[in-house]
C-alpha cells in the first residue's frame, strides 16, 4: 500500500510548498494591511483619540460583510478580480488573493479586540505625556498588544491553513488540493490518511511556535 | 502657574441629557504649592485635575498654565506642552511591556531627545526616586510603591514646571504611602516643581499640602490654606481637616453609618 505514497513523494513536496506560498502570502497580508486597519478601527472608535463615528461605522461595516461570507463564496465571487491581479486564477499565488481578503478583516477585528485590552489608563498616561497618535500607536499600542497580536496571527494561520485546502480544490493547489485528488477521486485512502496527518502536524507546529513567541514576549 | 478661569464641564449623553460636572470655577495655583483637591467620590477632583492638562476638554473656561491658555492650543503645541506637565495616576499606569527604565525613557523619546542623552536622564531619574537597581525588571515584578515610583521618574523625565497626581497613594498601605509622599515633597522642595494632588485622604492633604479646595457635587466650596489659617473652615470636609485625626476618624465613622 506505500507504494501509491512513494510514487506521490515528489507531489507532497510541490504541495506543502503551494500550501506554505499560500498561508504565507496571505498572512503577511493580513499582518500588513490587516494591523493598520485593525488600529484604525481601535482608534476611530467611541472615547478613543481619533474618535470618528462615521469613519468607525464604515469600516465596521465593510469588515463585517466581508466576514460574512463563506470562504468558498468568496473564493469564487472575486475570481474577477483574482484574473485582474494575477492575470490567471491558477496557482498558488492567484490563489492568496481571495485568501487574503478574507484574512484581512479577521485579522483587522483581532487586532482591535488585542488593543481592547489595553488598560485605558495607560494610554491616556501616554496621552497626558504629549505622545503624538503615530508615537501612542507604535511605541504604546502595538508594543502592550505584541503579545495578542502574535496569539491573533497564529490563530489567523492556521484559519489560512484550513481555507487554503479550499482556495486548492479551484486552482491553488496544495495539500488539500492533493487530498482531493489522490484521496478522494482515485480513492487512494492511505494519501488521505498521509495528508490529515501531515495538516494535523502543521496546525500543531503553528499553534507551538505561536505560543512560544507570545510567551517570550508578553511581560504583562 | 496654573490659573483656573470659569472652567465648566458639562456632559451631553443621549439616555441622560446634560449632566453638569463641574459648575464654573476658578482658581489659582502658585509656584511652589502643593494644592491639594479635596472632596467625597463623584464631586469632581479628578475632572478638574484632568482639566489642568486638557485630558478633559472643559466646556467653557480657559486653563492658563505658565501663562498659556492650553484650550486654544494646536494639538502639536498642546503635545509640547505637555511635555512640562507631569501627571501620576491611582493605578500607575506604566507600560507593561518596557522595562522601568525603558518606561521611564518612553517619556523622554517623545519629546524627542538623542539616546545617548536620554541613557543619562534615565540613570540620573532612577537615581532621585531610589530604584536604580531595578532599572531592567518588567513593571509586574515590581511592587505597588515601586511601580509608582517609576511613574513618578517617568512624569518628571522632562523636567516639569507641574505635576499632577490623582489619588498617588490610594492603591498602596499606609508605610508606602509614606514614602511616596515625602518623595513628593521632596521634589517640591528640591526641584521646585508645583503639585497638584487629587486624594480622598485627609492624611495626604494634612500631611504635604500647604493649600486645598474642597469640591462639593462639582462646585467649589472652599479654598483653605493649611499653613496660615483664618478663622474656621465653612465646610465639613474643610472642618476635618483641623480636627486631630482621632476625632476626624471617628467623624467619618459617623458619616459613614
Amino acid at each position: 500500500m506505500f507504494e501509491n505514497l512513494l510514487a506521490l513523494v515528489p507531489e507532497f513536496g510541490m504541495a506543502i510548498w503551494q500550501t506554505f506560498t499560500m498561508v504565507g502570502i496571505s498572512a503577511a497580508a493580513a499582518l500588513l494591511f490587516g494591523t493598520p486597519l485593525g488600529v484604525l478601527l481601535f482608534l476611530t472608535g467611541k472615547g478613543q483619540i481619533l474618535e470618528r463615528k462615521h469613519l468607525h461605522q464604515t469600516i465596521n461595516y465593510v469588515v463585517n460583510t466581508v466576514r460574512s461570507l463563506p470562504f468558498i463564496i468568496l473564493l469564487v465571487a472575486i475570481i474577477p478580480l483574482t484574473r485582474v491581479i494575477n492575470g490567471t486564477t491558477i496557482g498558488p499565488i492567484a490563489a492568496s488573493v481571495p485568501l487574503s481578503i478574507a484574512a484581512i478583516p479577521f485579522f483587522s477585528r483581532l487586532v482591535e479586540q488585542a488593543l481592547r485590552e489595553i488598560p485605558k489608563g495607560v494610554i491616556e498616561a501616554a496621552v497626558a505625556m504629549g505622545a503624538s497618535p503615530l508615537g501612542l500607536i507604535w511605541k504604546v499600542l502595538l508594543n502592550e498588544a505584541r503579545a495578542s497580536i502574535v496569539s491573533a496571527l497564529t490563530v489567523t494561520s492556521i484559519s489560512l491553513l484550513s481555507y487554503s485546502a479550499m482556495a486548492g480544490t479551484v486552482g491553488g493547489g496544495g495539500i488539500g488540493d492533493l487530498a482531493i485528488r489522490f484521496g478522494y477521486y482515485r480513492f487512494q485512502t492511505e494519501v488521505m490518511i498521509a495528508t490529515v496527518v501531515l495538516l494535523i502536524l502543521l496546525v500543531q507546529i503553528i499553534q507551538f511556535t505561536g505560543n512560544h513567541f507570545a510567551r517570550l514576549l508578553d511581560k504583562r | 502657574m496654573i490659573r483656573l478661569e470659569n472652567v465648566e464641564k458639562t456632559y451631553q449623553s443621549p439616555e441622560h441629557g446634560a449632566f453638569q460636572a463641574l459648575a464654573p470655577i476658578s482658581l489659582e495655583i502658585e509656584e511652589g504649592d502643593i494644592f491639594g483637591i479635596i472632596g467625597y467620590s463623584g464631586a469632581g477632583k479628578s475632572t478638574l485635575l484632568r482639566i489642568i492638562n486638557l485630558l478633559e476638554q472643559p466646556t467653557n473656561g480657559k486653563v492658563i498654565v505658565a501663562g498659556r491658555d492650553l484650550t486654544i492650543l494646536s494639538p502639536k503645541a498642546l503635545r509640547a506642552a505637555r511635555h512640562s506637565i507631569g501627571m501620576i495616576f491611582q493605578q500607575f499606569c506604566l507600560f507593561s511591556n518596557r522595562t522601568v527604565a525603558e518606561n521611564v525613557e518612553f517619556a523622554l523619546e517623545i519629546s524627542g531627545i538623542e539616546k545617548k542623552d536620554r541613557q543619562k536622564r534615565v540613570k540620573e531619574l532612577l537615581e532621585l526616586v531610589g530604584l536604580q537597581d531595578k532599572s531592567s525588571s518588567y513593571p509586574s515584578k515590581l511592587s505597588g510603591g515601586q511601580k509608582q515610583r517609576v511613574a513618578i521618574a517617568r512624569a518628571l523625565a522632562n523636567r516639569p514646571r507641574i505635576l499632577l497626581c490623582d489619588e498617588p497613594t490610594s492603591a498602596l498601605d499606609p508605610q508606602t504611602t509614606q514614602s511616596v509622599l515625602s518623595l513628593l515633597q521632596e521634589i517640591n522642595r528640591t526641584l521646585q516643581v508645583t503639585i497638584v494632588v487629587v486624594t480622598h485622604e485627609m492624611d495626604v492633604v494634612k500631611q504635604i499640602c500647604n493649600k486645598v479646595a474642597v469640591l462639593e457635587n462639582g462646585r467649589l466650596v472652599e479654598e483653605l490654606s493649611l499653613t496660615h489659617a483664618k478663622g474656621a473652615p465653612a465646610s465639613n470636609l474643610g472642618r476635618l481637616l483641623f480636627q486631630p485625626k482621632n476625632e476626624w476618624l471617628l467623624a467619618r465613622e459617623v458619616a459613614s453609618v
